[in-house]
């Protein structure tokens, strides 16, 4: 069991003419294996600061970030292992993979970095990698420009779980696809979640899917948290006023048209 | 054709001419009626951008128009063949008759000039008679309009958020009351709040002047709530063109049925999705 807490941080930005800018006020959850936390928010609410805190990219301002109690490391061999253990999946995969690099040079480089599997069985693990994202092990030998969106953002799943981490951050990791293979990559998450008991952190501006893939939402609104509690509960019967704009704001056809889809397949 | 009828494209072909040729948009046939706001739906490379260019003879070389016509009825009664026009008739025409919001707009603000200036570039190059205290005012009230506020005249780009940029751009849109505005995923690239407060505006917009909207996005939800009639693009083709209600209800084509299902319901049930944690 991995526990990841994070505690009463914040994160104060110095603008210049303009003072002081608060991205995160007082913000604490844990996240653990086996659960997934979904992150909503607008844009600038706070949450990719969330993201950057937790990859260690920025540093708090006040609070602490602490992996199974011991405060996380700034340096050396103890923030690889931080690094291992807490992985990232970005936004974008036509950025996030380098063009002039096989996929098999982005799977095989943390295999060696973080001393996976031995040597002579690093072959056998990209497969299994690629495999396990459902993709074929024959793309292993092309580039990225070669593949498309959607086989892109499952190489950068493989890639972020070659070094077999604990706990995954999830940065919008489909709102960059096209909309027919969103639902494909969200299911994969899900069932590898499942598989390796991952504890994930999903952050979206996307309710509905925040609420069908996580167990819990948290809500974020300039830098603070203002609602959190079981997935369904939060979207169908949200307690704070800005969760229920949100969520009054999101296109849901179902509410205009009178009937959801599975009562209409069902007539 | 009716008289309420606006834009009748019939059967256009778009093909980008490189080896091997490309062919964009097959055989589209649409009537669009006045005052509708027509979703156009589809992923991306199903030609949906392309098609709302070849409407406005926008496309560049190599991309043709290799078959078929646009036919543009306009509001004093003359039927314009737009794929016929001259360059002087068609420079006349465009932002005239049909304007567009384009994909990423609020970016393609000039950062070195103040929002004034680049909205009185529209009055300066269409309507040069106009005087400068008239083009000042014309622009002063569409700032209004849009509720950005006149008080913005002199703001740069770089000093309004990514909604009230797009509201910019809207107005310019909007400047010489055209009858047909046609908006590529002017929302896509914003959030949920701004997105709504903008969609709200732009069928109060659309009431208040009467002109047609053909508005393109990949998300099939929010055409549900705001088109009069979708169309559903797939490899250069209309597959799909019916009422939400027929869309959301009965949808005959099997692409349309997976879009459909591609969003998961917010308040309804899960469909296929899986849930993290959750035992199968």
């Amino acid at each position: 069991m991995t526990t990841l807490e994070f505690s009463h941080v914040s994160r104060v930005y110095r603008v210049r003419g303009a003072g002081a800018l608060r991205a995160l006020a007082d913000v604490s959850f844990t996240l653990e294996s086996g659960r997934t936390i979904a992150l909503v928010g607008q844009s600038g609410s706070g949450k990719s600061t969330i993201a950057k805190i937790l990859t260690q990219l920025e540093a708090p301002s006040s609070g602490e970030i602490l992996l199974d109690g011991h405060p996380i490391p700034h340096r050396g061999r103890a923030l690889r292992r931080y690094r291992q253990t807490v992985r990232m999946v970005f936004q974008d995969p036509f950025a996030s993979l380098n063009p002039y690099h096989t996929v098999r040079h982005h799977l095989e480089r943390p295999l060696r970095l973080d001393h996976v599997v031995p040597r002579r069985e690093i072959d056998a693990e990209v497969t299994r990698l690629l495999d396990r994202v459902r993709l074929d092990p024959v793309l292993a030998d092309r580039n990225p420009h070669e593949l498309s969106g959607g086989q892109r953002q499952r190489v950068a799943i493989a890639r972020a779980l070659a070094s077999r981490p604990k706990l995954l951050i999830a940065d919008e990791p489909v709102s960059m696809l096209d909309v027919s293979i969103r639902l494909g990559v969200l299911n994969l998450l899900a069932e590898l979640q499942r598989e390796s008991n991952l504890g994930v952190l999903y952050i979206t501006h996307d309710l509905a899917t925040a609420r069908h893939f996580s167990d819990e939402i948290m809500v974020l609104n300039r830098g603070v948290v203002v609602e959190r509690g079981p997935a369904d509960r939060v979207i169908l019967e949200p307690e704070h006023e800005y969760t229920r704009r949100l969520r009054d704001a999101s296109p849901n056809p179902d509410l205009l048209f009178g009937a959801t889809r599975a009562e209409e397949a069902g007539r | 054709m009716t008289d309420q009828t606006l834009l009748t494209i019939d059967d256009i072909d778009v093909v980008y001419d490189v080896d091997p040729p490309v062919h964009a948009v097959r055989g589209v046939s649409l009537r669009l009626e006045r005052g509708e706001i027509l979703g156009l739906a589809g992923e991306s490379g199903c030609g949906k951008t392309t098609l709302a260019y070849a409407i406005q003879r926008l496309l560049r070389p190599p991309a043709v128009i290799s078959a078929g016509g646009v036919i543009f009825h306009d509001r004093d009664g003359d039927d314009i063949d737009i794929t016929a026009l001259g360059t002087d008739a068609l420079r006349r025409f465009r932002w005239d008759k049909v304007s567009m919001v384009f994909q990423g707009a609020m970016n393609a603000l000039n950062p070195v000039k103040n929002i004034g200036s680049q909205l009185e570039d529209v009055f300066l190059t269409h309507r040069p008679e106009m005087s400068r205290a008239e083009r000042r005012a014309q622009c002063a009230e569409l700032l209004e309009i849009v509720q950005v506020g006149r008080d913005r005249l002199r703001s740069y780009p770089h000093e309004l958020s990514g909604g009230m940029r797009q509201r910019v751009m809207i107005a310019m849109a909007l400047a010489l009351k055209p009858q047909l505005m046609i908006m590529d995923e002017p929302t896509t690239a914003l959030d949920v709040l701004i997105q709504r407060e903008i969609l709200q505006q732009i069928s109060e917009l659309r009431s208040r002047f009467g002109f047609s909207v053909i508005f393109i996005t990949h998300d099939l939800p929010l055409l549900l709530e705001i088109s009069d009639r979708i169309a559903i693009m797939k490899a250069g083709e209309i597959v799909e063109l019916d009422t939400p209600a027929n869309i959301y209800r009965g949808a005959r084509h099997e692409y349309t049925r997976t879009l459909l299902s591609s969003f998961p319901s917010l308040t309804g049930d899960r469909g296929g999705f899986l849930r993290t944690g959750e035992a199968r």
